[in-house]
């Protein structure tokens, strides 16, 4: 293998190309992005970008600093033709069309992420929504909303209490903005954590005064009547919030349409084998990739930051190793920082998984879960519990007994 | 191999402690300490990923 192309300069991008230099390849690599910024990090984006702590200078990916491979920002892939391979299936490679020009490659590596979901009828200037209406994705998106901030932005709607909307509210908050935070489910994370631990997550919010209403959706966003600036938020049970920003966080779609007609099955992702390959020489990483977990029994796609990095760099092992590439089946680990609040899951919880609290209780601000299926350990969630997660992380990985693993959090 | 902590930085999520649990702990203060400063080359695979997993970015490896 001589030319390996990564699609997507960002965090599984970058260590995947970082991890074929660490293991000694020694061919070209490009890295295609179609923003034109240098690599950044995202967690920022929601955190300390927002609540004034960092600056866009602070949050730049360490590992892409001094990386030997060919940038190549601001051109984004449009199409991919790969090589018919011979009867032996032998023959890599192909062609990546991007909007400026093309590159062939022996390899490539897939890892251009997840965009932001926005609302169906008002999602905002170009789907025919108000001014004010954003996601938050992009380091761009980071900076319009903060420097609404620094501007003294007063009131906002978030739509959405998954990790990115609940932390975005407690940004706000910590910057005095009233937040009205708006979620059709009836608890925030509900399938995520279940309803009892999304709902003591509901309180740490509420307790920082800001304004939880769950269990109801988002009709439309509409210009705010009268004179003033902002949005009118219509919420189905018949109110209306005004502010004067709206921040959707309702999930991310995988950015797969410039590989429709590909080769490639694209189907809520990139769909890979277990070792994240997607069809000869091309393998794919990060927030797109679906791959068959044996330790989970199913198809998953995984949108964390650790994810990111641990199947970069297992993409690009497979690439160099071949077929004797081990299975990538880890144990999935994220984190999210609410206020003083930090929230950690190892491995899997879910809405319909047995719960038991092995440290601390539901109402305060510190205490652990444990989650199992089956009799089997599948997941620990701390919330300012992160001896607790770190201590429990091999035990997920062995996956222990559900009793042995409620024994063992509540001696440590 | 110094192992060099940008404690201002440094969130204490102690994903370091569960990949290399003979460097890093983080103690029920909920403070990251470092066991060993510098700690053998055969922990050195374990510190690299460590630094490389690092949510914050807080690690750095001198030597
Ligand atoms: C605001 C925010 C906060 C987060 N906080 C946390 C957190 O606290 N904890 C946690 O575990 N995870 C967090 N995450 C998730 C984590 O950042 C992502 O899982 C991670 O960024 C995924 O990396 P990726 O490289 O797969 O994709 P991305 O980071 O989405 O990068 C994909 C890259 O591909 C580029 N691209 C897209 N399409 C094309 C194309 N056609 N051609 C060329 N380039 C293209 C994009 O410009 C982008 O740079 C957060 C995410 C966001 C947005
Ligand atoms: S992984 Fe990084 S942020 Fe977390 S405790 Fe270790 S040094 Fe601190």
């Amino acid at each position: 293998m001589d030319a390996i192309v990564v699609v997507g300069a960002s965090l599984a991008g970058v260590h995947a190309a970082a991890a074929l230099r660490r293991d000694g390849f020694v061919g070209s690599i490009t890295v295609v992005d179609a923003q034109a910024h240098r690599p950044y990090d995202r967690p920022p984006l929601s955190k300390e970008l927002l609540t004034g702590r960092f600056g866009p200078d602070d949050i730049g990916l360490r590992s892409a600093v001094d990386l030997d491979v060919t940038w190549r920002l601001g051109s984004a892939a449009v199409g991919l033709e790969l090589n018919s391979s011979g009867a032996d299936g032998a023959a890599l490679g192909g062609r990546l069309l991007l909007d400026d020009g093309e590159l062939a490659f022996d390899g490539l590596v897939i890892a251009c992420g997840a965009s932001a979901r926005t609302l169906p009828d008002a999602g905002g200037p170009d789907a025919g929504g108000p001014d004010g209406v954003g996601v938050l994705r992009t380091l761009d998106d980071a900076l319009a909303l903060r420097s609404a901030l620094d501007d003294g932005l007063s009131s906002v709607v978030v739509v959405g209490a998954g990790f990115i909307g609940l932390e975005v509210a407690a940004s706000c908050r910590q910057r005095d903005v009233a937040v009205t935070l708006v979620e059709p489910m009836a608890a925030p994370l509900g399938r995520i954590l279940g309803d009892d631990v999304g709902l003591a997550l509901a309180g740490v919010h509420r307790r920082h005064g800001v304004d939880v209403r769950l269990g109801v959706g988002v009709q439309r966003v509409t210009a705010a009547a009268g004179d003033g600036s902002g949005c009118d938020v219509h919420l189905d049970d018949g109110s209306v919030v005004t502010a004067q920003r709206v921040v959707v966080g309702i999930g991310v779609v995988p950015n797969t349409d410039w590989l429709q007609g590909s080769g490639l099955t694209i189907d809520n992702g990139v769909v890979c084998d277990e070792t994240l390959w997607a069809a000869p020489g091309v393998v794919a990483a990060g927030d797109l990739a679906r791959w068959p977990s044996a330790r989970f029994g199913s198809m998953l796609r995984v949108e964390h930051w650790d994810h990111a990095v641990a199947s970069g760099e297992a993409a690009a092992r497979r690439l160099l190793a071949g077929a004797d590439a081990p299975a990538f089946d880890p144990v999935p680990w994220f984190w999210s920082d609410q206020y003083d609040t930090k929230v950690q899951l190892v491995g899997m919880a879910g809405a319909d998984a047995d719960a038991e609290v092995v440290s601390g209780s539901l109402d305060d601000d510190r205490f652990a879960v444990v989650y199992g299926r089956n009799g089997r350990l599948t997941g620990v969630l701390g919330v300012n519990r992160p001896r607790h997660v770190a201590l429990m992380r091999a035990r997920v990985e062995q996956g222990i007994s559900f009793d042995d693993a409620v024994t063992a959090a509540r001696d440590l | 191999m110094q192992v060099i902590v940008d404690f201002d930085v440094c969130e204490s999520n102690a994903v370091c402690m569960a990949i290399a649990p003979e460097v890093f702990e983080v103690r029920d203060d909920d403070f990251l300490y470092v066991l060993v400063e510098n700690p053998s080359e055969d922990l050195r695979d374990k510190v690299e990923e460590a630094v490389r997993r690092c949510p914050k970015q807080a690690i750095r490896l001198e030597g």
